[in-house]
């Protein structure tokens, strides 16, 4: 397998110039000043953050995407918070990328990935409430004629304290908006928040128990027509050949188009006509050499690589092989992680409609900017003519973010029936053997003891698969991928949380074919496993207590070994468990917060696996709203427990071979644990920290240690049900 | 053409009796809150009622149907009022993406019917849906609180 695999960088390339295209538009629209922007309802912007309507709902514009993880309330929290707002008065939209292209990026990023939507905007979204708070007041205090330092405001009424005059912010916004935005405003101490920092329920859980909430899936457009599609299921590959005229006469079948060089899709009156016909339509491929490639091969290749000479260093300090040379006593595993599927509940879909002068595309997109790229680099026409309208998502979990092929796909179709809107909607299967999943890897850890046996050395050598070779290969760093060290990097977001005399973690670069993605958690998933499995298999190779030997490699760590210690106290370690039961524990420092998770097991019939309760320990920094974390803390344990007994995507003949959830299984209630959440925010200095994906890593190290405790077995590669043993 | 009734009102249906009532429901008959998940009955977004029973709508030809009574979840709520299911549902702030909360609250629903005060057991066995967000500790307390009002 020493071919190259030809990989499409179109989508960034064009990304980059979509942004740089839309700041060569020149439009400047000041950010308030006199000119008063318009919400389309009318109502004044006071800034780009907060629309105000006459009836004082509050209008808080949301940059980043909500599909489940709660930013979208916690956003909203943020600005009301500064703005003093009436909580029961605020409501939320998406502004679209075109408008922000259109406005220098004035809502800034929009990408939401790698936990990110509250922790790398806080601060500026808690300006744009304060500054708006600001012009309120100044508008006030102008209709007023006193000094803007005499009128407070709390609740969305500005008071003018001397006299006791008051009004609302609903009457004074038209005002506000043509005041100049002051300068700089001064956020509050988190220790004096109302509003933020406290468990308020989500803003949009109405429509979605009552069925109201509109997904991609569920957009309807007059005169919509549907499509469903088919690509080459060998990645890489392309279509040869197709029959059309075997299924244009099928019911409600209006065209079958080719799409791009790989894919064919049928269009139809319906969405279940289009998925019959698609079945029935005779395709040859022409799958290419990845064909060639197996589950198998790529585990050969990866194996390779465990002792290849060639490696990128991601981490060393003093000198591992040498320790190892020299040691009293050495300890040596090698664990393999495999292809997984995000398997969002709402399939891939996205509509388009194109006419030669502009094309709109409404979908579910983790960055509407990524989709407005994709959309431009489709229709072929400049920024001012494209625009994206985006959809709450039936789950994102990272499919949905660097990766816009299905918003390609429906501007490709929908270019081919100028003037209809066509819904594009992937059949579960497509969307299982389309995946971006996340790679492969595999790592041999090597530990050295001296004769008092103290951990002299670690060696991990990872063996596998590069995301950023693949979606961004201008961000590696001389060839390495940095983002492969997640969990184990010298310093920063994802820092390695144990000080070893002489380590050296260094990354083989092996990429088959499959498409890598960020998949929910991304590296730290498997890096978690290696790393922390493995200091239980040194600990108890000196006959040490896990936590204690942890404990004595982590004093240059405290904020690590606050969550170890919370979840250990809590989970009552060094205390008997019931009969029967057993524990384990991991940590890790991941998307810059710190997560611990300790569980208790027990097994029946050496392979029947009840996880009985699950505690995890949290501390990013600061809580936005401590019972939406609570619930991904939960979901997060739900999401990294279903991979570890579950879910594999094996390769054959160089596709994927699984295709739906009968073969690729998701945990259901039934073995849902008893999960306890504590949160520990320790506030102070240091960068904010995500919580929608670094819990999932810690699942299956707790887990998987309690297993061995209980068996004596050491398992070290996964999901579990390759070794037959189940979730009771 | 096949009578179909959805929510207690009469609908004419001019497709192919082989169509699974998800598509009739979605694209015939424009109910959306009915969810596509899978296809293949395993992971419950499109669970409705039909004369009562919880049934997986992706996996139910039309034909089948034809003249029985179908509940979906626009037609839960009575007179305006959310079901009690519903409430709960908000009470516990249960939803992540929402995707396939619709058919669980169908499915909630339907063993409410049948069992009102549900065990653990009960719940495990009955309730089978797939979330990949994991609401399932919000999901169990939810139908223990439902099972308790009114």
């Amino acid at each position: 397998m020493n071919y190259v695999p030809k990989i499409d960088r179109r989508s960034f390339v064009v990304s980059v110039a979509a942004m740089g295209g839309g700041l060569a538009l020149g439009l400047d629209i000041p950010f308030g000043g006199p000119q008063v922007i318009r919400a389309q309802d009318g109502s004044p912007e006071v800034n780009a953050w907060v629309v105000i309507r006459p009836d004082d709902t509050v209008v808080i514009r949301i940059a980043r995407s909500e599909m489940g993880q709660g930013t979208l309330t916690g956003l909203a929290q943020l600005v009301a918070e500064e703005l003093e707002c009436d909580w029961s008065k605020v409501t939320t939209e998406y502004p679209t990328p075109g408008q922000s292209v259109a406005r220098k990026r004035v809502w800034g990023d929009f990408s939401t990935g790698g936990s990110r939507g509250i922790r790398t905007s806080h601060e500026y979204v808690r300006k744009g409430g304060a500054a708006a708070r600001e012009m309120l007041k100044q508008a006030a205090a102008n209709e007023w004629k006193v000094p803007v330092s005499e009128v407070s405001a709390s609740n969305g009424v500005i008071t003018h304290t001397p006299s006791g005059r008051t009004t609302t912010y609903g009457k004074v916004a038209e005002a506000a908006a043509k005041i100049e935005p002051p300068k700089d405003v001064k956020l509050k101490d988190p220790k004096d928040w109302k509003i933020a920092g406290k468990g308020v329920k989500r803003l949009d859980a109405l429509d979605k128990v009552t069925g109201k909430q509109v997904y991609g899936t569920d957009l309807k457009l007059p005169g919509m027509l549907t499509a469903a599609i088919k690509e080459c299921p060998v990645q890489g590959g392309k279509i040869k050949s197709f029959d059309a005229a075997k299924v244009t006469t099928m019911p409600g079948v209006k065209k079958v188009v080719q799409v791009g060089d790989s894919g064919v899709a049928v269009v139809a009156d319906t969405w279940w006509q289009a998925k019959t016909a698609l079945d029935a339509l005779p395709v040859v491929w022409d799958e290419g050499e990845n064909a060639k490639v197996s589950s198998a091969s790529i585990a050969e290749w990866l194996k390779a690589g465990l002792d290849a000479p060639e490696a990128f260093v991601g981490n060393a300090n003093g000198d591992a092989k040498d320790a190892v040379a020299k040691a009293a006593k050495k300890v040596e595993a090698v664990y393999a992680y495999p292809y997984q599927n995000h398997a969002c509940m709402e399939p891939m879909n996205a509509t388009a409609l194109y006419t030669p002068d502009k094309c709109e595309v409404w979908g579910p997109t983790q960055n509407g900017e990524a989709a407005f790229a994709a959309t431009l680099a489709a229709s072929g026409l400049p920024a001012d003519k494209c625009d994206v309208h985006k959809v709450h998502l039936g789950g994102g979990f990272g499919r949905r973010g660097a990766f816009h092929d299905y918003t390609t796909q429906a501007v490709l179709i929908a270019k081919q029936m100028p003037g209809t809107p066509v819904k594009l909607l992937w059949s579960r299967e497509e969307d299982m053997v389309q995946g971006r999943y996340h790679p492969v890897m595999q790592c041999k850890l090597i530990g050295a003891f001296d004769a008092n046996n103290n951990l002299t050395g670690l060696h991990m050598r990872l063996s596998g698969q590069s995301i950023l070779a693949d979606v961004r290969p201008e961000a590696l760093q001389n060839g390495k991928d940095p983002l492969t060290f997640q969990g184990l990097a010298p310093a920063g977001e994802h820092a390695f949380g144990y000080s070893i005399p002489n380590l050296l973690i260094d990354h083989a670069m092996r990429n088959p074919h499959i498409k890598p993605g960020f998949w929910r958690g991304v590296n730290i998933n498997q890096n978690a496993i290696f790393l922390e499995c493995f200091m239980d298999e040194l600990a108890q190779a000196v006959g040490q207590d896990e936590l204690e030997f942890r404990r004595k490699l982590m004093g240059q760590h405290p904020r690590n070994l606050a969550v170890l210690n919370a979840v250990a106290e809590r989970i009552g370690w060094g205390k008997p468990a019931p009969q029967g039961v057993y524990r384990g524990l991991a940590h890790m420092k991941a998307f810059d917060a710190y997560v611990a998770a300790a569980a208790e097991i027990s097994v029946t019939g050496g392979n029947k696996i009840k996880v009985h309760r699950i505690v995890g320990a949290t501390d990013p920094t600061y809580a936005v709203n401590p019972a939406q974390i609570d619930r991904q803390v939960a979901g997060s344990f739900v999401y990294g427990l279903s991979a570890l007994f579950y879910q594999e995507c094996t390769v054959k003949d160089g596709r994927i071979e699984q295709t739906n959830f009968d073969n690729y299984n998701s945990m259901r209630i039934a073995e849902m644990p008893k999960v306890e959440s504590i949160l520990l925010p320790s506030g102070g200095s240091d960068p904010w920290g995500g919580v929608g994906e670094p819990t999932i890593c810690v699942a299956a190290p707790a887990v998987l240690n309690a297993f061995f405790k209980a068996t004596g077995q050491r398992v070290r590669s996964f999901p579990l049900k390759n070794h037959n043993i189940q979730m009771a | 053409m096949a009578d179909l009734s959805v929510n207690g009102k009469a609908h004419q249906v001019d497709v192919d009796p082989n169509t699974p009532l998800l598509w009739v429901l979605r694209d015939t008959i424009g109910l959306t809150g009915t969810k596509y998940g899978c296809g293949i009955a395993q992971c419950g977004a499109c669970t409705v009622h039909v004369d009562g029973i919880a049934m997986r709508s992706c996996s139910v030809p039309l034909s089948a149907v034809a003249g029985r009574q179908i509940t979906t979840i626009e037609g839960l709520a009575q007179n305006g009022a959310l079901h009690k299911v519903q409430k709960a549902w908000l009470d516990h702030d249960v939803p992540q993406c929402g995707y396939c909360q619709c058919g669980m609250i169908m499915a909630v629903a339907a063993l409410l019917k049948d069992k009102p005060k549900p065990t653990d057991a009960d719940i495990d066995t009955t309730i089978t849906n797939i979330c990949r967000c994991g609401t399932f500790q919000q999901v169990r307390a939810a139908i223990h609180a439902a099972a308790a009002s009114a």
